[in-house]
């Protein structure tokens, strides 16, 4: 059984890569949040600017991943920023169509009251606004942490010092290795969905008002009325 | 408890942009003065302007010219964000906050004023009481768990929570079943009665206005005041042809619905007891024109009437020879219930009792009547 020495050797590998994952996923997933919550609120305060907002996020979003690294690659050199952007960029237009949706979902009536009892802008945004599109804000992290981890690998396109547990499935390919692609590709598998079982988790414990039942805006889906086109990966 | 304030609109203007006169919502120089403590209704059709009004007391909506007081402080003086939080609301669709408790949705201007854990607690506990919610029961859950008319009774818990001078409440009663509506109302009289804030109410109904309403002011498509007045004024003169029709060709039943048994002189009874002397009775009887005499008991509660006729060919009274009924009425009836029940009466009057239940005076159709006639020559 090769196959099963050879991964029993790689162990160390594993972690190391793992842990690597874990980084190039959790900056931009980070980054990418803060960013879009700015935006967001921007968005709402001044109708304006919300179109190109959107666009320009839906735009970003269909540029091909691979294709993104590589154009970044003789701007920001073989350093971590060259992955963590592009992979900040993919989560714009997660957040913020989630954000915008949470945001224009809180009801008018409660607004109006907010406003009769004497909020004041921000208050109303922290107190009132934000809380009530906790829910889909969640649901967009979610979807933002499962789509950056799966994006992650496509960054071994940047050479062994990227693409977390990606560098496996990229290596594996080169030799024509199959318990190696595996060696990636499962273990991805399993970190995406752990960390939207802990997400999912965390949605119903912020959220012990809201109904179970609300399900994050993939843009990445058939939508009907506001198809985005492509894909990032 | 704080003193309620009088609210007084002084040539109120409200246009929209890129519109002129008599578009929906606007207000046309609006002048009127709401006393400390009493309720004022706005009413009139859809765009009449009414809710427009409203909200231009708390700033949710600003006038393009002229000046409403609090008290005698302009709102269009100072801090918009303390001048709210001085005045109570409440809407038709409630707006409570779903991701508060019951008890937190309370305590929402308290906790904006600063006011400590335990007072807020107290406070918010203090008003789901008085609105008839069981703290106990109620203040840990979520809006959602809650009732259309719960959720109404918290609206108006969280609108005096901080005891404001002033409430402002925007069909609060639209979105209940009449049922609902009707309780909702009569407990809103009762606590009225107790707080006597100053009320600003906006309805379309012309019913609910007249019930709820001290004062009255029917507004007009185009947002000018057709007429301002109490709700008896309105119904006996109004101003227009359009009051006239928005009140409705019922305005006289509707004007009996006003006045109560307690406002009426009362025609003292002629009365005997079982064992009373007959002839002595037959006396009594002849003296008063009512052609009936009220047997009552030893506590002068009423036992049933006898017929003069009949009472000629008695040789005594006892209890059992009384024989029609009549409906009993106390001081809180409406004229208007009295002459629905008296219509159906075998005897065209109404016994007034007290709490005891002893005989205080008799309520007749005639009387009734002559009340309308006489409401009538005040009228046009």
């Amino acid at each position: 059984m090769i196959e099963v020495s050879w991964a029993l050797d790689h162990l160390d590998d594993l972690a190391f890569r793992v842990a690597q994952h874990i980084e190039l996923a959790a900056i931009p997933v980070m980054i990418g949040f803060a960013i879009s919550l700015a935006l967001a609120i921007w968005a709402v305060r001044r109708p304006v600017v919300r179109g190109p907002i959107v666009s320009a996020s839906g735009v970003l979003y269909t540029i091909p991943s691979a294709a993104l690294f590589a154009a970044l690659l003789p701007v920001t050199g073989i350093e971590i920023q060259t992955a963590v952007i592009p992979l900040t960029l993919y989560t714009l237009l997660i957040y913020l169509r989630n954000m915008l949706a949470g945001l224009d979902g809180v009801a008018p009536e409660v607004i109006e009251a907010a406003d009769a009892m004497g909020y004041g802008r921000w208050q109303r945004l922290l107190r009132v606004e934000l809380p009530l599109a906790l829910p889909l804000i969640v649901g967009g992290v979610r979807l933002a942490s499962v789509s950056t981890i799966g994006l992650v690998t496509v960054s071994g396109i940047l050479g062994d010092r990227f693409g977390g547990l990606g560098f496996f499935i990229f290596e594996g390919y080169r030799h024509n290795f199959g318990i190696e692609i595996a060696f990636g590709a499962v273990p991805t598998i399993l970190l995406a969905l752990a960390v939207d079982l802990v997400l999912q988790r965390l949605q119903g414990r912020l959220t012990p008002w809201a109904p179970r039942t609300v399900r994050a805006i993939d843009p990445g889906r058939a939508d009907p009325g506001r198809a985005v086109a492509g894909g990032a990966a | 408890m704080s003193t309620a304030e009088r609210v007084v609109f002084q040539h109120v203007t409200k246009r929209y942009p890129g519109t002129g006169k008599g578009n929906p919502g606007a207000v046309e120089d609006l002048s009127l003065e709401v006393p400390a403590g009493k309720v004022c209704v706005l009413v009139g059709p859809s765009g009449c302007g009414k809710t427009t009004s409203l909200k231009m007391v708390n700033r949710l909506i600003e006038p393009t010219s002229g000046r409403i007081l609090i008290g005698d402080r302009d709102v269009m003086q100072g801090d918009v964000i303390a001048l709210r939080r001085g005045i109570g609301y409440v809407i038709q669709q409630v707006g409570l906050f779903p991701h508060q408790t019951i008890r937190e949705n309370v305590a929402t201007v308290p906790r904006l004023l600063g006011w400590e854990e335990a007072r807020r607690r107290d406070r918010a506990d203090e008003l789901l009481a008085l609105v008839g919610l069981d703290p106990a029961r109620y203040a840990e859950r979520y809006p959602s768990a809650l009732s259309g008319g719960e959720r109404q009774r918290v609206g108006v818990a969280r609108a005096l929570a901080a005891d404001p001078p002033v409430l402002l409440m925007d069909e609060p009663f639209g979105a209940v079943d009449p049922i609902v509506r009707e309780r909702l109302q009569n407990e809103l009289l009762r606590l009225q009665e107790q707080l006597a804030k100053t009320i600003l109410f906006v309805t379309h109904d012309i019913d609910e206005a007249i019930k709820m309403g001290d004062l009255v002011a029917v507004l007009q498509t185009g947002g000018h005041l057709a007429q301002f007045g109490t709700p008896d004024e309105i119904l006996a003169n109004p101003a227009s042809e359009f009051v006239a029709r928005f009140v409705g060709a019922d305005r006289g039943l509707k004007r009996l619905a006003l006045v109560r048994v307690r406002d009426l002189e009362l025609r003292p009874a002629p009365t005997a007891r079982p064992g009373d002397d007959v002839a002595a009775a037959r006396k009594r009887a002849a003296a008063d024109p009512f052609p009936y005499l009220l047997l009552v008991d030893d506590a002068n509660r009423p036992i049933g009437w006898i017929d003069d006729r009949r009472l000629q060919s008695l040789d005594s009274l006892t209890a059992d020879v009384a024989e029609s009924e009549s409906p009993l009425f106390d001081r809180h009836t409406t004229l208007k219930d009295a002459l629905s029940m008296l219509l159906e009466a075998g005897v065209q009057a109404g016994i007034v009792v007290n709490d005891a239940g002893a005989v205080q005076g008799l309520v007749t159709v005639e009387m009734i009547l002559e009340r309308t006639r006489a409401a009538a020559e005040d009228g046009p």
